[in-house]
Order: structure tokens, then sequence, then C-alpha cells
């Protein structure tokens, strides 16, 4: 399966390249992911959120790099979903914008990981990238993920509808936070 | 906290629900001492803009003091004790939208940007107790509220100005000055206003301010085409009188120069068989607009003019006027009013004695009266025109 998209953050392509350069940031905006821990100059280690599949976690590579311009990676042994992505970094027309155009590609296998995949994407796949995408821009441009009292779970929005509704979470919903 | 909330279509009420707390560091938490019920509030009640949900907090107008800050909310820009208003829509000042000053379509401030995005092409901001679409934020008409990017919208008043002088600056006022600045007046224009609500009354103001030569009101309502004339405005009642012989005898046959609709999507059409049409194809969502106000505004409007529309419109329109409004140059603009643009401005003619927003105030409520509030307003019962509740 092979996921596409594109957003544009007002921000230096520098910046917006030395933030994804960064592999620990992605799970700020990656619904998908729980953790990924750099352990060396080109290699990391990505843990999945549970429901893209529980205890799957992987080691990746970069396999090519052009700073401020470009990165890409791939899955390396025997992941359980093997992956790898591609992340273009171009200066928009207004001169001081990044677009950013991510491309993933995942196999996936059969089996209960396979299927946990396929339903963490659902029926329109390319929705999650495009809100992970929505996402890195806010953390970008703003500090953080937006959160409010409808969505207030941040990497959750979409999965929350119906949401609660648009009123203050009580004390106890705040501590038990986003745990499903 | 108490809270006027979405209990279902056609029903509010005032319920006990949690208090606000932060929850992004560039938060602040406001306790309200003004807020008011507008005319978008009855959009929702009446069930015509999607994804409200039963206990949603209400209200998108509202004033007050600062009692809580976020660690990333600069003092310089924001103190616990500050007096503010806030914006109805949430912007945050740092994307492209913002950058160009259209705030009504920050481009960060919807977590539910991609529902957004389906219906509308591409997202809007978030707005206060206005839908999930908009984000599924509560609203003012409470006795506190979050508000997140304090830093960014909410206007300080340091002047002694009282809360009814400023309050409007939250959204109705800057609304309809937006909707005459849409116009380009010229000293020599005559400029119809549909819609002598709150939002219609504001923008013929503005439209005196900005220097037209002439105003006209148009709506049904005696009373509030009577706060019109009180104003220095020519009312035109639509049920009394055809509309289009009675603006072209006021323009010498040549039509308004510029026309805002201050109506949107529930207007009413004074012959019955043409509210018909669009009332059934309403009630059966084939249509989601009844937009007679915008169709007889574009049939009016000289060629060459400006239509201006700050009615909210939600979905589908029928029997767009699509022939006149091509052939004779017309040209359309519209927006959710991007309020921080205005905010500084506006509060300047305020305090010159330019524009003074408290003429519309016709009822006074405490906020666990906000039912009543409604219902008045809606029906247009005890001469009301603008409700501001306090909680
Ligand atoms: N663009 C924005 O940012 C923005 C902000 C606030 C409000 N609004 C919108 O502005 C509109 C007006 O708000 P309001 O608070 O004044 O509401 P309101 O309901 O008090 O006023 C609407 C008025 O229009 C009149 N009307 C109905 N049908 C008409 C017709 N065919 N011709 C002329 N008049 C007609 C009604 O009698 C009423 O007096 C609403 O649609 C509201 O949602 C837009
Ligand atoms: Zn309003
Ligand atoms: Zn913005």
């Amino acid at each position: 399966m092979e996921l596409t998209a594109t957003t544009t953050i007002r921000k230096p392509t520098s910046e917006v390249y030395a933030f994804w350069r960064d592999l620990e940031n992605l799970p700020t905006f990656m619904a998908h992911l729980e953790e990924v821990r750099t352990t060396g100059d080109r290699t990391s280690r990505w843990v999945a959120d549970a429901p893209f599949g529980k205890d799957i976690a992987w080691n990746a590579e970069i396999v090519d790099e052009t700073p401020g311009e470009k990165i890409a990676w791939r899955s390396t042994g025997d992941a359980d979903v093997p992956n790898a992505g591609t992340v273009r970094f171009v200066r928009a027309p207004d001169g001081v914008s990044t677009e950013v155009h991510i491309s993933l590609v995942y196999d996936i296998p059969g089996g209960t990981i396979g299927k946990a995949v396929a339903k963490y994407f659902g029926e329109e796949p390319h929705q999650q990238l495009d809100d992970d995408l929505r996402r890195l821009k806010q953390v970008i441009e703003t500090g953080e993920v937006v959160r409010s009292d409808g969505a207030p779970w941040g990497k959750r929005a979409r999965e929350e509808f119906p949401q609660r509704p648009a009123q203050p979470l009580s004390d106890a919903e705040l501590a038990k936070g986003a745990d499903r | 906290m108490r809270a006027n909330t979405w209990a279902g279509r056609n029903k509010v009420e005032v319920r006990d629900v949690p208090d606000p707390r932060i929850l992004n560091r560039r938060d602040a938490i406001v306790k309200i001492t003004s807020t008011a019920i507008c005319g978008s509030d009855l959009h929702l009640v009446d069930g015509y803009v999607p994804t409200m949900q039963d206990g949603d907090v209400m209200g998108h107008e509202f004033m007050g003091e600062v009692i809580e800050v976020g660690p990333d909310v600069p003092p310089e820009r924001l103190r616990v004790g500050d007096r503010v208003v806030v914006p109805f829509p949430i912007a945050c000042g740092a994307c492209g939208a913002c950058a160009a000053e259209l705030y009504s379509c920050c481009e960060n401030t919807n977590p539910n940007a991609g529902i957004a995005e389906k219906m509308f092409g591409h997202p809007v901001a978030g707005i206060f107790g206005y839908s999930h679409l908009t984000g599924g934020f509560a609203g003012g008409q409470a006795q506190y509220a979050r508000v997140p990017f304090a830093d960014v919208g909410p206007l300080k008043i340091e002047s002694d100005l009282a809360d009814e002088q400023v309050l409007f600056l939250s959204d109705i006022l800057p609304t309809g000055y937006m909707g005459a600045e849409m116009c380009d007046i010229q000293p020599s224009d005559v400029v119809a206003v549909w819609g002598a609500g709150p939002v219609g009354q504001f923008a013929m103001d503005s439209a005196r301010v900005l220097g037209a030569a002439k105003v006209i009101a148009i709506d049904k309502e005696p009373y509030r085409l009577q706060m019109a004339e009180r104003a220095g405005h020519i009312p035109v009642n639509f049920e009394e009188v055809d509309v289009r012989s009675r603006l072209l005898e006021l323009t010498g046959g040549r039509g308004p120069d510029k026309c805002i609709d201050a109506v949107g999507l529930e207007a009413t059409h004074g012959s019955a068989h043409v509210a018909a049409y669009d009332r059934v194809k309403q009630a059966v969502r084939s249509e989601t607009e009844r937009p007679h106000a915008l169709r007889q505004a574009i049939m009016s409007c000289r060629s060459g003019g400006v239509v201006s529309v700050i009615g909210v419109y939600g979905g589908l329109m029928d029997k767009f006027p699509a022939g006149a409004w091509m052939n004779r140059s017309l040209t359309l603009r519209t927006g959710q009013c991007h309020v921080q643009r205005y905010m500084k401005p506006l509060l300047k003619r305020i305090e010159g004695g330019e524009l003074d927003p408290t003429r519309i105030i016709t009822h006074r409520l405490p906020l666990e009266e906000a039912e009543h509030g409604f219902e008045i307003f809606k029906n247009k019962e005890d001469h009301c025109e603008k409700v501001v509740l306090k909680p």
C-alpha cells in the first residue's frame, strides 16, 4: 500500500527538515507511532501505537538524505510490517514556506497484524496521513497539537468521532487521559 | 460551573458542567462577565449546522477577566487580571491564513479539520461553541471559558469602557464592519442591507461610517426597521412592499450600488409559494439553505456592483442566480469575519464616539434565563433585538 500526502508549513525548509531529521519527533504527530529512538547516525528503533498492531517494533535506517531537501528511510531486518518512506521539503512559491511531500509504502502481511494495520487505515487510508501532516504543521507552527473539548486527545481526533460533547473535561476524564 | 448547552433541535438548557482547564500551553481561562446570543446560535438551535452534540456549550460572543494563563502565554501579552474581549474565531497567528489576516480560515485551530475539509473543500478555523465541524470547542455562554491561543486573539480593554460598549467586538461589530468594508464604499454609493438583526444594524452603521451616501434597511419586523430608522437608515418592509420596485425608486432606477446579505440561510420570503419551495427542500435536506435574501440582493444590485455576504450559509443552495451575477459583472465577497483584524480599529471608533454598539441591546438577562433569551430572540418577541447574558 502506498500513501502520499502534502502540506505547506510557514517555516524555512532548513527548520522543517531539521525537525523531521530528528526522528524522535515523529510520534508527536504521527498517530500510529508510540516512540522512535535513535540508535545510530542513520539507524533507529520504531514502536507502533497499539491500534496499529500490539507490540510491534522494528528497526529502520535512513537510506538517502540531502540536508534541507529530502530524507528516505526503510525498515530493516524482519519487520512485521515492512515499510519505507520518503519525505521531500520544497520551498513554496511565497519564498517563506516549505511544502512537505511525503510518501509511505507498507507491505501489509496476512494474519492478525495485517488485519490490525488494515483496520487502522480504514476505508480511506490517506486520511490518516493527511491528519498526521496537519499535526506536523500544528507542532512546527504553533508548538503543540491543538486540543479541543470535543477532541481533547490530539492525535486521536478522527477516531473519536462522534466526539464527547464540547464541554470541559471532568477531573476523572483528565486523569484518565487518552487511555482507551 | 453553569453553562448554556445545546440539548437537541430547538432546545437549549442551562446545566452544570465541569470547570474548564488549561489543555494547551498557550491557553487562558477567562471568567466571563458578559456574553451574548447571536443569530448564528439560532442556526445551531434550529438544526441547520451539522455535528452539534447534546451537551455542547454554546456561545461565541464573550468577554471577561483572565484568571489563569498557560505556561507559554507571554506575560507582556496577557496576564491574570487582564480584562479581555475574545474574538469568536480561534486563530494561531502563525499559519499562512493568519499571516494574510484571514483569521477565520486559520489552518491550525480546528482539530476536526479533516471533517470540515470534506464539507468545504478546505478546512476552516476553530470557533467557540459552534459545532464539532469547527473544532468542538466549548463556548462562552457560561461562567468560565478556556481560550486557546490566548496570546493571539483576546483584546485587552485598558480603559473604563463598560462591558456593553466593547462586548460586540467579539463578533457582530467586526462582522457588520467587514460586510461594509467588502463593499469598497464610494461617497456616491447607495448601500442596501438585507436583515435588520444585530449584524445588519452594525453593517448599516459601518456603511455610514465608511461614507455611503444612503443606507437602506430591509426586513419584515417593524420594530427592527424602526431601530434602523432611528439610526438614520431608510427602512423597507419586504412584507409590505415589493423590494425590487422600492429599491429602484430609492436609487433612480439604478439599483443599490452595494448590497449586503446579513440574513443567511434561514431567510423568509414574502411570497408563500417561493418560501415553500426552499422550506421543503431544506426540510428533506436536499438543500441546506433558504437563500431568499441573497437571491434578491443579486437580482437588485446595479451592474458592476458588489454583493457582500455576511449571513451564514452552511452547505448547498438551489437556484443561485448565476446569470444575473455573471452577465452583469457583479462581485460576490464573503467570509466568516476575520475578527482579530478589526478589533483594535473598531475599539478606537467606539472610543471616538463614531459607533455606539449599545444601541441594539434590548434585553439583559441572567445566564440562567438563556432559554428564555433564545426564545424571544428567535421568535422576535418583546421587541427583542440583542440579548446580553450575565453569568
Ligand atoms: N460572517 C460572520 O462572521 C457572521 C458573524 C455573526 C453572524 N453572522 C450571521 O449573520 C446573520 C444575521 O445575524 P443576526 O444576529 O443579525 O441574526 P437575526 O436572526 O437576528 O437577524 C436576521 C434578520 O433577517 C431578517 N430576514 C429574514 N428573511 C429576510 C429576507 N428575506 N430579507 C430581509 N431580511 C430578512 C429577519 O427578520 C431578522 O431580523 C446570521 O446568518 C448569522 O449567522 C455571520
Ligand atoms: Zn455571533
Ligand atoms: Zn493560523
